[in-house]
C-alpha cells in the first residue's frame, strides 16, 4: 500500500504519502476555520456591544427586515449543506455522476441563496433603509437604526463574499471530478471544500436569529 | 574546501525560477529581500523624525508632515518589518530543515504569501507616495474615519491584505509542525526555536482575522459612512481601540517569541550545553502566546475603561512577566558553567537578553495603573516598545541571521567587522532610546514635532545615538553581501551545533536532506567539557 501511494499522481513532492497529504490538508482548512471564526467574531462583537446599548432601536431596525426571505434563505442553505454532505460521501465511495449531481445541486442552492439576498438588498435599497445620506427611518431611532443597518450590510455582505468564493471553489471540484481526478483513493479536496462550506453556513446560522428574529417576541 | 556541486542556490539561475519557486529556503530570501526593503524605508522616516527633534523649534518639517513621518515609520516598521521578519525569513528557511521535512506542508501557498505581502506592501508604498497617512499607525477613530483627509483608505487595504500572509504563514507552520516532523522528532525533542515559531503562528492564525476585519471597518466606515466607531452616529471610538489592540498588543509577541526562539537556539550552541530547563522555556513560549491575548486593555488604562476592567487587565498584564523572566533566567543559567565562545550570534544573543531585561522590567512599570496614567503617550512608552521591539525582535533577527547564514549562504562573513558592528548597533541603541525613558518621565509627550528648550540635551544624545544605529545597521548589510562572493567556504557544520538543519549541507540540496533524517535524541546534546561538574 505504501508503494501504490507513493506513485499516486496526486501527492506532492514534500510529503511522505497520500495519509499524511490528507491529514495536512484537513488540518491546514480547520486552522483557517479558525481564522474565519476570529475574522466573523470581530463584527459579532460589535454587533453585541451595540445590541445591548441600543435594544430598542435595533429591535426596530430589525422589524424592517424581510423574515420571510432571511426564513426562506436559512432553509436553502441547511439543505445545500445538505446536498454538500451527500457529495463528500459520493466522493469517498467514488460514485463520480452523483458526486457531479449533488455539487451542482450545492451551486444551485448557494445561487438561490444570493439571489434572495441581492433581492433583499434591492427591496432595502428602494426604501432608503441604506446608510449614507440617504438613510430615512423614524426620528426616534434615525442614528441607532442606521447603526443596526450598518452591522446588516458589513455582516451580510461579507457572507455573501464567502459564499461566492464558496461558489468558486464547488466549480473547481466540479471541474475536478469531471476530469476525474477526484477518486474513492484521493478525495480530500471535496472533503475540505466541504468543511468551508458548512462554515460559511454555520454563520449564516448565527446571522439569521441576531439580525432577523430578535423584534419577533415584542410585538 | 569547496562548495557542494548540488544547491538550492544553483538550482536554475533565471528571474522564473525564482519568482516561481516553491522551494521555501528560496522563498525566504524573496521575504529577505522585501523586509529589508521595507526595513530601510521606515528607516528613512526615523532619520528624519530624529533630525527634526535635535532642536526644539519645528523647524525641519511641518507638523502635518511629522504626523505623516511618525505614521509612516510606524506602519513600515510594524506591519512590513517587525511582524513577518523572523517567521517568513529565518521561519521559512529553517521550519523543515529543523523538523526534517523536504519542504513546509503547503508549498504553493507559501509562495502566494509573499506576493500577498508584496501587494499589500505596494498599496501602502502608493499610500505614501500619494501623500502619506497621518493617524499614527494605530489609526484611532474618529480622526482616521471623519477627520483624517490623508491616504487612510489604501494604507488600511495595505494592512489588511497583509494580514493574509501572515494568516497563511502562521497556518503553513502549524500544519508543518504538526504534521511533517522526520520520525523520531517528538515535540520534546523539537529545538526551542520551533516552540517559538508554533507559538507565533498561533497568535497569527488567532490575532491577525481581527485586525484584519478592524481596518475593514475602518475602510468601510469611510467609504460608505457606515457609521461603526463614530459618536456622531451612535458608534462607538473606544470599540475600535478594544478590536485595534485585541491583535495589536499580541502582534509585540509575534516579533519578540521568534527573537526568543532564536536566542535559545544561539545560547546552547556557543555554551555548549544543553538548554537549562528546556520544558519551562518550551512551554513559556505558549504562556506567552496566551496572555498575549488577555492583556489587551492596558492600553486603554486612559480612555475610559472601567476600574475593575482596569484592575484586572493590570493582573494579567504583571503575570506576562512571569514566563517573560522564566526564559531570562533558563539562558543565564545555561550560560552558567558553559563553555562561552564569543562569536558574534553570541553577542547579539547577549545584548537581546540585556535589552528585553531593560524592556521587560519598564513593562511592569506601563502594567501598574497609576504609573500607567503618569507616562501614557510620553516618551516613556516609545522607549518601553522600541527596547523590545528593536532591542528585541531586531537583536534576535540580526543574531540568528549571523548563525544560520553560513547555512544559508555557504559561506562565513567577516567576523570582526561583525563583531565591531555588533558593539556599534548596542551602544547606539541604547544611546538612542535610553534618553527617551528619562524624557518621558519628565513629560515629554510623543508624536510633537516641537518641544520645550530644556529636553534639547535628551534630545540631542537621542538623534546622536540613532545616527550611530544607522551605521551599525549599514556594516552587516556590506559585509554579508560581500560574503556572498568572497566569503570563506563555511561547511555543513561550522559551529559544530546541534540540530537537523547542521547536519545537511551548506547550502542545502534543494530536497534538504539527501534521505529522511531519524531522530533519536533530544536536542542541544553537546559533549561534556573537560572539568564541568555536570
Amino acid at each position: 500500500m505504501p508503494e501504490l501511494a507513493h506513485h499516486h499522481p496526486a501527492l506532492a513532492h514534500q510529503f511522505e504519502n497520500l495519509a499524511q497529504q490528507k491529514e495536512a490538508s484537513t488540518l491546514g482548512m480547520w486552522v483557517f476555520l479558525v481564522t474565519e471564526i476570529l475574522f466573523f467574531g470581530g463584527l459579532f462583537a460589535t454587533y453585541c456591544v451595540y445590541r445591548h446599548w441600543y435594544a430598542d432601536a435595533f429591535t426596530a431596525a430589525s422589524r424592517e427586515l424581510i423574515v420571510w426571505a432571511g426564513t426562506t434563505n436559512t432553509a436553502v442553505l441547511i439543505t445545500s449543506s445538505l446536498t454538500m454532505a451527500l457529495a463528500v460521501r459520493a466522493a469517498q465511495t467514488g460514485e463520480r455522476r452523483l458526486l457531479m449531481t449533488l455539487l451542482a445541486a450545492t451551486m444551485a442552492l448557494g445561487c438561490v441563496f444570493l439571489g434572495i439576498k441581492a433581492f433583499e438588498y434591492y427591496s432595502e435599497y428602494i426604501v432608503h433603509h441604506v446608510p449614507g445620506p440617504g438613510f430615512q427611518f423614524e426620528a426616534e431611532h434615525y442614528r441607532h437604526a442606521q447603526l443596526f443597518f450598518s452591522l446588516y450590510f458589513m455582516m451580510t455582505g461579507l457572507h455573501a463574499i464567502h459564499m461566492i468564493i464558496g461558489l468558486a471553489v464547488m466549480a473547481v471540484m466540479w471541474w475536478l471530478s469531471y476530469r476525474g481526478i477526484i477518486t474513492a483513493e484521493y478525495y480530500n479536496p471535496v472533503e475540505v471544500s466541504g468543511l468551508y462550506w458548512h462554515f460559511v453556513d454555520i454563520v449564516w446560522i448565527f446571522l439569521f436569529p441576531l439580525l432577523y428574529l430578535i423584534g419577533r417576541h415584542a410585538h | 574546501m569547496p562548495l557542494p556541486p548540488q544547491h538550492y542556490l544553483n538550482n536554475g539561475y533565471g528571474v522564473k525560477s525564482w519568482l516561481l519557486t516553491r522551494d521555501h529556503k528560496r522563498i525566504a530570501l524573496l521575504y529577505l529581500a522585501a523586509v529589508t526593503f521595507f526595513f530601510f524605508i521606515g528607516g528613512a522616516f526615523a532619520v528624519v523624525i530624529r533630525l527634526e527633534l535635535a532642536t526644539p523649534a519645528g523647524d525641519l518639517v511641518s507638523d502635518e508632515t511629522y504626523n505623516k513621518l511618525f505614521t509612516m515609520h510606524g506602519v513600515m516598521m510594524v506591519f512590513f518589518f517587525l511582524i513577518p521578519v523572523i517567521p517568513a525569513v529565518l521561519g521559512n528557511f529553517l521550519v523543515p530543515l529543523m523538523i526534517g521535512a523536504k519542504d513546509l506542508a503547503f508549498p504553493k501557498l507559501n509562495l502566494a504569501s509573499w506576493y500577498i505581502y508584496m501587494l499589500g506592501g505596494l498599496f501602502t508604498l502608493y499610500a505614501l507616495v500619494t501623500g502619506g497617512v497621518d493617524t499614527g499607525w494605530t489609526f484611532y477613530t474618529p480622526f482616521s474615519t471623519v477627520s483624517s483627509t490623508t491616504k487612510v483608505i489604501p494604507t488600511a487595504l495595505g494592512i489588511f491584505i497583509t494580514g493574509f500572509s501572515s494568516i497563511l504563514t502562521g497556518l503553513n507552520f502549524i500544519v508543518t509542525i504538526h504534521r511533517m516532523r522526520a520520525p523520531g522528532m517528538r515535540w520534546f525533542r523539537m529545538p526551542l526555536f520551533l516552540w517559538s515559531m508554533y507559538a507565533t503562528s498561533l497568535i497569527f492564525v488567532l490575532g491577525t482575522p481581527v485586525i484584519a476585519i478592524t481596518v475593514l471597518l475602518i475602510a468601510a466606515e469611510r467609504v460608505f459612512q457606515f457609521g461603526f466607531f463614530d459618536p456622531a452616529r451612535g458608534g462607538d471610538p473606544v470599540l475600535f481601540q478594544h478590536l485595534f489592540w485585541f491583535y495589536s498588543h499580541p502582534a509585540v509577541y509575534i516579533m519578540v517569541l521568534p527573537s526568543m526562539g532564536i536566542v535559545s537556539e544561539i545560547v546552547a550552541a556557543f555554551c555548549r550545553k544543553q538548554v537549562f530547563g528546556y520544558e519551562f522555556v518550551a512551554f513559556s513560549s505558549l504562556a506567552i502566546a496566551v496572555l498575549g491575548f488577555l492583556v489587551w486593555g492596558h492600553h486603554m488604562f486612559i480612555a475610559g475603561e472601567s476600574v475593575y476592567a482596569a484592575l484586572i487587565f493590570s493582573i494579567l498584564s504583571f503575570l506576562v512577566a512571569i514566563p517573560s523572566a522564566v526564559k531570562v533566567f533558563n539562558w543565564t543559567a545555561t550560560m552558567y558553567k558553559g563553555s562561552i565562545s564569543w562569536d558574534t550570534p553570541m553577542l547579539y544573543a547577549i545584548g537581546f537578553i540585556g535589552l528585553f531585561t531593560v524592556g521587560g522590567l519598564t513593562g511592569l512599570f506601563l502594567a501598574a495603573v497609576g504609573l500607567d496614567v503618569h507616562v501614557t503617550d510620553t516618551y516613556f512608552i516609545i522607549a518601553h516598545f522600541h527596547y523590545i521591539m528593536v532591542g528585541g525582535t531586531i537583536m534576535g533577527y540580526l543574531g540568528g541571521l549571523h548563525y544560520w547564514w553560513p547555512k544559508i549562504s555557504g559561506r562565513q562573513y567577516n567576523e570582526a567587522l561583525a563583531k565591531l558592528s555588533a558593539g556599534i548597533i548596542f551602544v547606539g541603541f541604547n544611546l538612542t532610546f535610553f534618553p527617551q525613558f528619562v524624557l518621558g518621565y519628565l513629560g515629554m509627550p510623543r508624536r510633537y514635532h516641537a518641544y520645550p528648550p530644556e529636553f534639547q540635551v535628551l534630545n540631542v544624545l537621542s538623534s546622536a545615538g540613532a545616527s550611530i544605529l544607522g551605521v551599525g545597521y549599514l556594516i552587516p548589510m556590506v559585509y554579508l553581501m560581500w560574503s556572498l562572493r568572497y566569503g570563506k567556504v563555511a561547511g555543513s557544520n561550522p559551529w559544530g551545533a546541534t540540530g537537523l538543519e547542521w547536519t545537511t549541507t551548506s547550502p542545502p540540496p534543494t530536497d534538504n536532506f539527501t534521505q529522511t533524517p531519524i531522530v533519536t535524541q533530544e536536542p542541544y546534546v553537546y559533549p561534556r567539557v573537560e572539568g564541568r561538574v555536570a
